[in-house]
């Protein structure tokens, strides 16, 4: 299996394709929906974000809290499509890559071709099993959004399937349309 | 009377939080060990034997299955001659409380739904009560997920749709959630009732075991009917395509109006959680 390393290339979003299996290793950072209105709100005011953006990787993800003598709780992606509205911005400025579960929309899809990124999906429900691939938690920002705070992680190894590529094309449609071709 | 003390409300419930969340039922487990032998698409089957693992590791572990450990859902059913020394209420929400903090449960749940300040402490919990003949308290503690919540539907058919509008309201929830819901789901179906009252049987519909069916043959028809319509859409597991959509369905139908068909969906995931204990 293809193993990747966080922050990603453009020349290594352009090579992957919908339905490739990776291994994802490196840092990327936790944010959900109200730490999206937030980054959307300091970039309204001019304000710097907590995190760089230029080639990182944005995990929708609120993990359970870190039990002692481990490095996180159980954790697992959340539905991306909520996150939808804000992301194209991101994109703009140079966010690489999304690791989230479900389909996303067209602006989504639109975005991810004019900014070349792809977005992962990481198997939902799986949290204890995937808490395995990761080896460090930091919270960076926004300690008082609790389980939506800003996260700080690093990923060994994450088991994940490149949901929607740089080119328009999406693993849910291509699998469910492979399926069902098998039953003719 | 039999006398209960509230503390031992609150004990029961913080143990049982903590438990569903960390040991998958065993008919859901049975259910995903069963698809995963009958998948017939291969990535499909990977995929369902990540989650087999996965709920392994949890138990052994002791860790939630899911990092969404929910909102609590309660259902507790309280025996007429039971006499409760104490706030019945509170005595549950200090349960859900001290479990999910000393569970190391997520805190998912926001005072109120436009300002959004997370509480803290996973409280309020959702109670449902009724009141049943005799002295004991039934309580079902059962931690739901809030991205198959999210895809939850409700309807209120017209009666000439009958059975058959019944079944295209089921596809097309089934279809609209695709990978969303953390496939392959649990479907409870409420038919019936008013309103607020069939979105409240399709919620009790999730708690019935896999392993059983609506005692009425017509409604067992009617489940593995569901079933299939759900597993013909292709969704499949995490809605990367495959057979097993939909792990099971169960339907629950009460009286209603003759004006109207009412009909809900409650959408659940693979770990479909409850854990019930009698006091």
């Amino acid at each position: 299996m293809r193993k990747l390393t966080t922050p990603l290339t453009e020349e290594v979003v352009r090579s992957l394709h919908a339905g490739d299996h990776v291994l994802l290793s490196g840092v990327v950072y936790t944010a959900r929906d109200a730490a999206h209105l937030r980054m959307l709100e300091c970039l309204e005011k001019g304000e710097p974000l907590p995190m760089p953006l230029e080639g990182q990787v944005i995990y929708y993800a609120g993990p359970t809290p870190t039990p002692e003598g481990r490095p996180v709780g159980s954790i697992g992606p959340t539905t991306s499509t909520r996150m939808d509205a804000s992301t194209p911005t991101l994109l703009s400025l140079g966010l690489k890559g999304m690791i989230g579960k479900g389909m996303r929309g067209k602006n989504v899809m639109d975005a991810m071709q004019q900014y070349p990124s792809v977005y992962f999906a990481a198997v939902g429900g799986a949290a204890a099993l995937m808490a395995k691939c990761v080896t460090s938690l930091e919270v960076v920002a926004w300690d008082d959004l609790g389980p939506e705070s800003v996260k700080r992680l690093t990923l060994e190894e994450l088991p994940l399937v490149v949901a929607a590529d740089c080119y328009g094309n999406d693993a849910f449609e291509l699998g469910q349309r492979a399926y069902l071709e098998t039953l003719e | 009377m039999r006398e209960i003390d509230a503390k031992l409300i609150t004990d029961t419930v913080a143990r049982l939080c903590v438990e569903a969340n960390r040991n998958l039922p065993g008919d859901v487990a049975c259910a995903l060990e069963k698809a995963a032998g009958e998948e017939t698409f291969a990535p499909a089957k990977d995929l369902l034997d990540i989650l087999i693992r996965n709920k392994d590791i949890a138990r052994e572990e002791q860790m939630p299955i899911c990092q969404d450990t929910g909102m609590a859902i309660i259902f507790a059913e309280i025996g007429q001659e039971v006499h409760i020394l104490g706030d019945f209420t509170e005595a549950v929400n200090k349960g859900v409380s001290i479990g999910y903090t000393e569970g190391l449960l997520r805190k998912s749940v926001v005072r109120d739904p436009l300002r959004r300040v997370n509480t803290g402490d996973n409280t309020p919990a959702v109670i449902h009560t009724t009141l049943v003949p005799g002295d004991k308290i039934t309580i079902t503690v059962a931690p739901k997920g809030f991205g198959s919540e999210n895809m939850s539907r409700l309807a209120m058919l017209p009666p000439a749709k009958g059975i058959e509008g019944v079944k295209a309201f089921v596809r097309e929830t089934v279809q609209l959630a695709g990978a969303n819901p953390c496939p392959p789901m649990v479907l409870g179906v409420g038919i019936g009732a008013d309103f607020e009252g069939v979105a409240e049987l399709a919620k009790r519909a999730l708690m019935v075991p896999l392993t059983e069916q609506n005692p009425d043959p017509f409604y067992a028809e009617l489940e593995q009917a569901l079933l299939e319509i759900a597993n013909e859409t292709g969704v499949g597991p995490q809605g990367l395509g495959g057979k097993t959509t939909c792990l099971g369905v169960h339907v629950l139908a009460a009286p209603t109006h003759i004006a109207s068909l009412p009909v809900a969906v409650n959408v659940s995931c693979h770990v479909t959680r409850h854990q019930t204990a009698v006091i």
